[in-house]
């Protein structure tokens, strides 16, 4: 016994170091699990508050290019409300409440951090659970789409960013509706890659790429980018297709959460393709 | 005594905030990233006992994950570099030890000294961390190519500091 307490003593510098160690290495493989340690990420009180005094400044800088956007957005929109169609028919036209009902719903938010320089980037916004905000729902900006919500508390979201190795985007070629996804890796934040294109479909550099709504996550139709070049390698059944993202994850600022009425619907419905009849 | 606490304190606070709020904006090219914060560790006195370095540390690492919500990769990273500081200081102090009262610096030590000194550690630190960050050694160069970009960039960093502290003793 006096013999473990000496040579526990003797080398107690390297036990501290190898149980500061391990410390570190659980709180880091738990976080990389699970990304919800909600004393110590980004969208905490104390360093959410930081950011977002800091980010009251830096908007100041951003205001007119913002202004830009969203007045252009408030064109876009407007052209599409009812009050701007002419009657072609000349008979009345009933628009029917029961007809159309609502399927997505947009909460403005504003990114108050964001990061495009590591392997997993995160956004943090201004609106939380207090908001109506929950894990699952995608966000979007006027210029295209930014990604999903990944951890909620009070007064703010951290955002899994389209920049994440892990997030892959369901997107499509506007043109010709073929389906593939979207992955990103390190290196130019820029630049994502378009996987599961076949080989048959035609393509042209510029093409528009846009969300799919298969996942439910982002809307049919969101922008995602146009294709900046693409190839075929040798004896290879699918393209390797290079998008220019057409937001500039580095100047984000207001952006909007898009909730889905019936993910949860849909959802139910596919999992009972996965249970076994008796 | 006192003074040295405030020093350092004020020093660790500035050197976390300069880190979390501006240097992690910084990228080249989306590949090297600067870490001044590990001037901290670089920068205490040479009797500080060991223990007092990790749990110092333990704890700096923990600050600067918190802004980048990754918690445990800057702790563990800086973690090993504050154990190797102890067996390097050993490994290269100069003949007849080092001077009471004095700590790591290009005025006391020397140039090259310190760029043995500091090289060695921000480059076991920027390794470590960037190996933890991939999790994965298929990317091998590419990830060993960050960490000593990253190093560079860290270096001239400490130096940059290292000058403002040589004009301030000697004005006064």
């Amino acid at each position: 016994m006096r013999n473990l307490i000496r040579f526990l003593s003797k080398n107690s510098f390297i036990f501290l170091f190898v149980f500061l160690l391990f410390i570190s290495f659980v709180l880091l493989v738990k976080h990389n699990n699970y990304q919800n340690s909600k004393v110590f990420n980004s969208s905490n009180f104390l360093i959410g508050n930081l950011y977002s005094t800091i980010n009251n400044v830096n908007d100041y800088f951003n205001l007119k290019e913002v202004n830009a956007e969203l007045a252009e957005q408030n064109a876009r929109l407007q052209s599409t409300q009812i009050s701007t169609f002419t009657k072609v028919f000349g008979t009345t036209v009933e628009i029917d409440d029961t007809t159309y009902s609502q399927k997505y719903v947009y909460t403005s938010a504003k990114a108050i951090n964001t990061s495009t320089n590591k392997r997993e980037n995160y956004i943090t916004l201004d609106k939380g659970a207090l908001n109506g905000i929950e894990a699952g729902m995608g966000v979007v900006s006027p210029t295209g789409i930014i990604g999903t919500v990944k951890n909620v508390s009070e007064n703010f979201c951290s955002v899994m960013s389209v920049l994440h190795e892990k997030n892959a985007v369901s997107a499509k070629i506007k043109k010709s509706g073929f389906r593939g996804s979207l992955v990103w890796e390190l290196g130019n934040y820029r630049i994502a890659q378009l996987k599961d294109i076949p080989n048959h479909v035609k393509l042209n550099k510029g093409d528009t790429i846009i969300t799919s709504g298969y996942s439910m996550i982002f809307p049919e139709g969101e922008m995602i980018g146009i294709i900046k070049n693409f190839d075929l390698p040798e004896g290879n059944n699918f393209y390797n297709i290079a998008v220019e993202f057409s937001v500039d994850y580095k100047k984000l600022s207001h952006v909007f959460i898009v909730k889905s009425w019936m993910k949860e619907e849909q959802k139910k419905l596919e999992e009972l393709n996965d249970v076994v009849p008796k | 005594m006192i003074e040295n606490v405030l020093k350092y304190g004020s020093m660790f606070i500035l050197l976390i905030l300069f880190q979390g709020l501006i240097l992690n904006n910084i990228e080249f090219g989306g590949y090297v990233v600067p870490f001044l914060y590990v001037f901290f560790i670089l920068a205490l006195p040479f009797e500080t006992p060991n223990w007092i370095v990790l749990i110092i540390a333990f704890v700096l690492g923990i600050c600067v994950d918190s802004f980048t919500s990754t918690l445990g990769m800057h702790t563990s990273a800086s973690l090993v570099m504050a154990f190797s500081r102890s067996y390097l200081l050993k490994l290269i102090e100069p003949r007849g030890g080092y001077e009471f009262n004095s700590k790591p610096s290009v005025q006391i030590m020397g140039l090259p000294w310190y760029l043995m000194y500091a090289f060695i550690l921000v480059f076991i630190h920027h390794l470590f961390l960037f190996y933890v960050e991939s999790f994965k050694f298929t990317q091998f160069f590419y990830t060993f190519g960050r960490a000593a970009f990253s190093t560079f960039f860290t270096m001239i960093l400490v130096l940059t500091v290292q000058l403002f502290n040589y004009k301030s003793t000697t004005k006064s």
